[in-house]
């Protein structure tokens, strides 16, 4: 089993990462620090301003940069008949979908938790508010990676699924940016934790959802 | 090899409102092959995936004993990973076994990535993914595509082997398949319309009664 799990895992990665035809990692990295990078320009040099909503901002772009690998974290699989093969070895497609949320996650997650890094000094926030930022992404991407694994799944194989997946991640990770841009205004522990148990709540549902929809997509 | 067994038990498949076929048995045992044929559209590829599992039949039931290796229209191969890769990847989830590369001419191809591979190529790799799984029923649709001459006496020495050695094949194929004591399905002859209308395309499911028996020793005078 866990041998079968490395193999995943170690596709899985390479995929994302590099990437194949499709941009890999360093595509929703770039996003994330490019609309950082205009946020200033669009604010003007307000320091006090940008320092007030530099945090916000950040998570905005970072639910935004999240829907940049939606369309190439299932569907090039089942295009390839790789979920069809699988499934005739007897792996289920919910452990399949969660050895992809953990790829997905490690691909995303800390290359988004170092971008914020100089994308704090590009909006000027100081090293308390980074430090909760930081921690709010923590607690945070998890989430966002669950909820692309399941959007992507539910989407894939739709013409246009793409645009569709985008508009579906939205208003679902709507919880995510309260809680863990709000803790940023508080200043407390407790919208982290709320983040972090949203968070949760995805990645203990999107294996079944994901897996059922990957499922459903036979017929 | 493993004892192993397929069997449809009186098959149907309806794809949106269109019976494809109905009332479709058979039975295979360890060394038997079965060569599905018909014209496109009559439901050859749906019928592998019904028996592979990976559909669900409108009515009836199958019966499996063994694993199954599928080879369709998909090789499930990274298309941007070189073959060697490619194939290793479903290697070290089968656990080693001869994928028969050498056999199936891939030796010179295993550093050229998947992508590049014309379509007679890539079957080829996709049978030698087969050969790796060292699964008993082997479920092949058009496995003969985009073969050459060699590759399709390649191919049908494959499964007149893996019959000796005990193992089950079912062929969806309209090109003649030469293997000795292969059993044929005509699809067209299971057909649900009485009158074979429709042929090849199926029909509307809702609007045909079921088949009635004829009245017996009355009517007719």
């Amino acid at each position: 089993m866990s041998s079968q799990f490395l193999t995943l895992l170690r596709r899985d990665l390479a995929q994302l990462f590099l990437g194949g035809r499709r941009g890999g990692a360093l595509l929703p990295v770039l996003f994330f620090l490019a609309v950082a990078m205009l946020y200033p320009f669009a604010v003007g040099p307000d320091a006090p301003l940008l320092g007030k909503t530099g945090g916000g901002m950040i998570w905005v772009a970072a639910l935004l940069a999240a829907i940049l690998p939606l369309d190439r974290l299932i569907e090039p699989d089942l295009e390839l008949g790789m979920f069809d093969q699988w499934a005739l070895r007897g792996i289920s497609e919910e452990w399949l979908v969660t050895v992809r949320m953990l790829a997905h996650w490690l691909s995303f997650g800390p290359p988004l938790m170092l971008a914020a890094i100089p994308a704090s000094a590009l909006v000027g926030i100081d090293g308390e508010k980074l430090r909760l930022v930081e921690l709010g992404l923590l607690a945070g991407t998890p989430g966002l990676a669950a909820l692309g694994v399941m959007i992507a799944s539910i989407t894939a194989g739709l013409r246009g699924g793409a645009a569709l997946g985008g508009l579906l991640l939205i208003p679902l990770a709507v919880p995510l940016i309260v809680f863990g841009a709000g803790s940023l205004a508080t200043g407390g522990t407790s919208g982290l934790a709320l983040t972090g148990a949203f968070s949760l709540v995805l990645l203990a549902i999107t294996p079944f959802a994901a897996g059922a929809a990957i499922r459903e997509g036979r017929r | 090899m493993q004892e192993c067994r397929i069997a449809a038990n009186d098959l149907a498949c309806r794809r949106g409102d269109r019976l494809l076929f109905a009332g479709l048995s058979f039975a295979l045992e360890s060394g038997q092959a079965l060569q599905l044929v018909g014209s496109n559209g009559i439901g050859k590829s749906s019928l592998i995936r019904i028996l592979a599992g990976l559909m669900p039949a409108y009515s009836g039931t199958v019966e499996l004993a063994g694993s199954v290796g599928l080879v369709d229209e998909r090789p499930a191969l990274d298309p941007h990973l070189p073959l060697g890769k490619a194939l290793a990847f479903w290697q070290r989830l089968d656990g080693a076994h001869d994928n028969r590369a050498a056999q199936l001419g891939l030796s010179d191809l295993m550093d050229v990535p998947v992508r590049y591979l014309s379509t007679g190529q890539k079957k080829r790799a996709a049978l030698a993914r087969l050969c790796g799984q060292a699964a008993p029923v082997w479920l092949l649709d058009e496995p003969l595509n985009g073969l050459d001459t060699r590759g399709t006496a390649l191919v049908m020495d494959m499964v007149a082997e893996h019959c000796r050695e005990g193992g089950i094949a079912v062929l969806a194929s309209h090109q003649q398949f030469e293997l000795s004591g292969m059993q044929r399905v005509e699809l067209s002859a299971f057909l649900p319309s009485p009158s074979g209308k429709g042929r090849g395309w199926g029909f509307n499911a809702d609007v045909v009664p079921p088949p009635q028996p004829l009245p017996s020793g009355e009517g007719l005078s």
